[in-house]
């Protein structure tokens, strides 16, 4: 069995930010893989620095030590073939969603092509018939669509969601999950996932990556054997949830 | 006209002329002149054209030195916003100069354009200018260096950099703060107009103020501050009128 491509390969990672005050240690040798292909989710207590790692993937920030490869080259900044999803969406409210989903692919191309793309994408999210319409008029969900089409529009190879659900309601939050897998399955990303939500993470990811308190390390990355569609109330899932918990430290009392 | 805001502000002004008219009640145009004599002096300063006059004069400045100052105010403050070596090289020198009151640069605007007719205009628009920069420079700036971080990565993200970034992003984000900060600014400007008209100028509703003043005129001096209230809320209603088009056809409406 042969092992699959790195994607991404984090080394010895360190971060630290530096306040007026002191010097904050968030990050303290990360080592982490992410292949080709995969849904990988990364989990952790809240304020552990799991955005931080996902901002420095990114090339938003810039480690203090230790290398992040992607492609085996080590990152120079953000590109457009690896797009962020903000937590609460980074649409522009001053953009329809027309524009707000063609904002990346530039100016230089065509009409034409522009629109086939993004009515393309518009399709995918299904928010047929919204192409006109401005954020301020749409759900929390359907702009979280919106995100995801402007965000997969430039058909990147690396999708980075930072807690994208995270300020949905109940409902959507189940609604989006489903919706996310789906796009996954279709396009064959490469989704590194941020979340506190473990079931999130059960639900949706191949492997799980665990991070301990801050100053923080990846405690260990686990295999989700689940196969999908998955109810996260099944036994598998519920026992991988356990697994991940006890990981975490925290007690679950059946 | 929304018959629920106009209703409750037609009742305020009401009742502030009835104030208005009891406690002047029996004075000459000499004294302090009650809303009947000085309705009487508006048609009469209006009758020998001094009023239309006067409120061209002073609106002609205004025009000058509010647009001077969003010229130079909303491009250097959105600089001052975007580089912080910049920001912390001048804004604490903006910041002093600020609660400066223009008035106080009367004398030395008199010196730096003279006496003649022509650069006492100057005078007054430099005045005006001064009173509607500071509050322009400070909210421009201040709407840049609070950008949304998510925005300058989104941007970042899909390499739109340069002048597209400034275009398409920084700009429209920058707007709703950017135009609260001009209203504000021509409120201002409208207020300093008539201390700005008060010296070496005879034109403008601040000559009208000074003059009349003079000439023991005080319902021509009533008349007139009738005249800049008026014009004053007529400035704002359009401000804010342009304020919300703007934004809501940006799909920003407020509220």
């Amino acid at each position: 069995m042969s092992e699959p491509a790195s994607k991404i390969v984090v080394r010895d990672v360190y971060k630290t930010f530096s306040t007026k005050k002191d010097d904050v240690q968030v990050l303290d040798g990360v080592n982490l893989e992410v292949r080709e292909g995969e849904f990988l989710a990364i989990v952790g207590p809240s304020g552990c620095g799991k955005s931080t790692l996902l901002n420095c993937m990114a090339g938003f920030e810039k480690v203090t030590s230790g290398s992040i490869d992607i492609d085996g080259e080590g990152i120079v900044g953000p590109s457009r073939k690896r797009v962020f999803v903000f937590q609460e969406t980074g649409i522009f409210p001053w953009y329809s969603v027309w524009d707000n989903i063609g904002f990346g692919l530039g100016k230089k191309m065509a009409f034409d092509e522009k629109h086939e793309i993004v009515m393309k994408y518009i399709n995918l999210v299904g928010l047929q018939g919204f192409e006109k319409a401005f954020p301020n008029e749409l759900s929390g969900g359907m702009k979280q669509r919106v995100e995801f089409a402007r965000a997969l529009a430039v058909e990147p190879d690396v999708l980075f969601l930072d807690e994208p659900f995270g300020a949905l309601d109940a409902f959507t939050r189940l609604e989006m999950r489903r919706e996310i897998v789906h796009i996954w399955q279709e396009t064959k990303k490469t989704c590194i996932l941020v979340t506190h939500d473990v079931e999130e993470a059960v639900e949706l990811s191949d492997r799980i990556a665990v991070m301990t308190r801050r100053p923080a390390v990846v405690h260990s990355v686990i295999d989700n054997p689940n196969s999908r569609p998955r109810d996260p109330d099944d036994s598998g899932c519920r026992e991988l949830k356990d697994q991940v918990f006890e990981i975490l430290g925290v007690e679950r009392r059946v | 006209m929304n018959p629920r805001t106009f209703l409750p502000a037609l009742v305020g002004f009401t009742v502030f002329v009835g104030f208005w008219h009891l406690a002047t009640l029996g004075n000459s145009i000499g004294d302090l002149p009650g809303p009947w004599i000085t309705i009487v002096g508006l048609i009469d300063v209006a009758r020998q054209g001094l009023l239309w006059k006067n409120i061209v004069a002073s609106v002609f400045r205004v025009a000058w030195g509010f647009s001077l100052a969003a010229l130079i105010g909303i491009p250097l403050g959105m600089a001052f916003g975007w580089f912080p070596r910049l920001r912390n090289m001048f804004n604490p020198l903006i910041q002093a100069l600020r609660p400066i009151s223009p008035i106080a640069w009367l004398p030395f605007a008199v010196i730096m354009f003279g006496g003649t007719a022509m650069s006492s205009d100057l005078s007054a628009i430099f005045l005006i200018f001064l009173s509607a920069f500071f509050p322009i420079i400070t909210s421009s700036t201040s709407a840049i260096a609070s950008l949304d971080v998510k925005y300058v990565r989104s941007a970042e993200n899909f390499g739109v950099n340069g002048l597209e970034f400034f275009r398409r992003v920084a700009l429209p984000a920058a707007l709703p703060q950017i135009l609260t900060g001009l209203r504000l600014a021509l409120g201002i400007a409208w207020v300093v107009v008539v201390a700005a008209e008060m010296l070496g100028v005879e034109t403008g509703l601040g000559y009208q103020v000074m003059d009349s003043r003079n000439a023991l005129r005080m319902d021509y001096v009533s008349a007139a501050m009738v005249v800049i209230a008026v014009i004053g809320l007529l400035l704002d209603t359009a401000m804010a009128r342009v304020e919300s088009t703007a934004l809501a056809r940006r799909g920003m409406a407020q509220r």
